[in-house]
């Protein structure tokens, strides 16, 4: 039930029309960084504030929500978050990633290919993906500016040269239509894939460092690679050990001290909807 | 002014502009769909229902506002529902709405800079006709392929500035054609070809 005492979906009508400039703008130059005032929020920063100021300027009484952490609906910033919108504004919140219009992410894109009715927002920690390599922002948003990115290549290239290969297995720097090298917010390099060309509207917000992106429907999102060492994700040598999966994200699970451990899949919905089908023919 | 004569805005200020937003969101996230957004209770003469609704939806006391000569007179509507400012220089315009008829001033807006090509001018054109499915080829970020619109009252110049605002890029203006209660999003990464 909505709680009246607040405006729907929280914000302040005067805020939301910021934001939605903001995200109208981020639209039309995907990839770039948009940045707008960002509002102080009754969850700390870093638990997602600017995926809920952009969920909250977004969402509608008609809506289906769900939000994720991990990809899982059931851990704390999932559960928090999904309460804090059926407070405010009412809407139908489910856990099934096909029944959704808005999925609300902390760090994963389900495993159920998305479609264009669904729009997605992501929960950015770091926006600027060239921040560890040069702390100054003038200096970045002029790197963004002349397309100047080869201080990424550098780094690429040093992990090779020293790992033998690039040692990032999140946050891997994508470059969005072949023009702006854009953060995917810290999801695992092994969903990269699923950001290009996506049928869905894909939205990201970072509270703390007040910045909102997008990448609209059907652009290509690229992982940079060099030819000699192409983009790969994660692959395991172990199914889920609860619904058989090969094909899905898998987190390691320690089940004891002697070092017995499992891998189940991290998309919880995913490998729900698996389990209930396998029950089902058998 | 007199009040009594403007018009009453949105009938539901906080979810007619949510509504009138995803129209709008639909519209540039996917350039040559047609998308329907809902108008306030009175919609002031000249003036596109869907044109009148995005403007109540985005403009408020941060925002400025250019009229073309045609629809100058919606200004006192404009102002008081929404508290926008009214420039009459292109250059000082966040928002600007104008009618087909009055195009070729389309290069004074304003189109961003390098560092901030958000700093720029979102263009609300009114045509008289706008129908998915045949005219126009557009492709681009967010239409698979390509998708074709017919868009009426747009000259041969607006073709050629569209051909100079793309190749700006980052830089570059956003429009939304209104026609009646419809509304298509043209973001500056599209290319038409005729």
């Amino acid at each position: 039930m909505r709680d009246v005492n607040y405006n729907f979906g929280y914000l302040d009508e005067r805020t939301k029309r910021m934001i939605r400039r903001a995200i109208l703008k981020a639209v039309a130059i995907p990839g770039y960084q948009v940045p707008f005032g960002s509002r102080e929020m009754p969850l700390p920063y870093g638990w997602g504030t600017g995926g809920i100021q952009v969920t909250a300027s977004v969402i509608g009484p008609n809506d289906v929500l769900k939000v994720i952490d991990q990809g899982a609906d059931d851990t704390v910033n999932a559960v928090n978050i999904r309460r804090f919108f059926q407070r405010t504004t009412g809407v139908t919140t489910t856990q099934r990633t096909a029944d959704a219009t808005l999925i609300q992410t902390r760090h994963r894109i389900p495993e159920t290919p998305l479609t264009e009715r669904q729009t997605i927002i992501y929960q950015v920690p770091v926006p600027e993906p060239l921040q560890r390599l040069e702390p100054r922002e003038l200096e970045t948003r002029r790197m963004h500016a002349l397309a100047e990115y080869g201080l990424m290549h550098v780094k690429l290239y040093e992990d090779i040269a020293r790992y033998g290969h690039v040692a990032a297995t999140y946050d891997y720097p994508v470059m969005v239509n072949g023009r702006y090298l854009m953060a995917p917010s810290p999801i695992p390099k092994f969903d990269n894939p699923k950001m290009s060309m996506n049928p869905a509207l894909q939205l990201f917000g970072a509270g703390r460092e007040k910045r909102i992106y997008a990448v609209p429907p059907y652009t290509k999102v690229e992982s940079l690679a060099f030819d000699d060492h192409p983009f790969e994700v994660q692959r395991w040598t172990a199914a889920c050990a609860l619904c058989g999966s090969r094909s899905s994200f898998l987190d390691e699970i320690v089940t004891d001290d002697r070092g017995g451990r499992m891998f189940v899949c991290s998309d919880t919905d995913y490998c729900g909807s698996r389990q209930s089908g396998k029950e089902e023919a058998a | 002014m007199n009040l009594a004569r403007l018009g009453a805005g949105f009938s539901s200020p906080v979810l007619d502009s949510q509504r009138t937003f995803r129209g709008a969101l639909e519209a540039l996230s996917r350039p040559g769909r047609v998308v329907t957004a809902g108008g306030p209770a009175e919609v002031p003469r000249n003036v596109a229902e869907s044109a009148c609704a995005l403007a109540l939806a985005l403009l408020d006391q941060d925002t400025t506002l250019w009229l073309s000569p045609l629809l100058a007179p919606v200004g006192g509507y404009l102002r008081f529902h929404t508290g926008c400012r009214l420039v009459s220089q292109e250059a000082e315009a966040d928002f600007a709405l104008l009618d087909s008829a009055e195009l070729p001033s389309l290069d004074l807006f304003r189109c961003g800079s390098d560092e901030y090509p958000d700093r720029s001018a979102t263009v609300i054109v009114q045509v008289p006709t706008l129908e998915a499915g045949s005219g126009l080829r557009l492709s681009g970020p967010g239409i698979r392929g390509s998708v074709r619109v017919a868009i009426g009252g747009l000259h041969e110049a607006f073709f050629l500035y569209w051909g100079r605002n793309r190749a700006l890029f980052p830089r570059g203006i956003d429009v939304f054609f209104a026609c009646g209660p419809l509304l298509c999003g043209l973001p500056r990464t599209t290319r038409i070809e005729v």
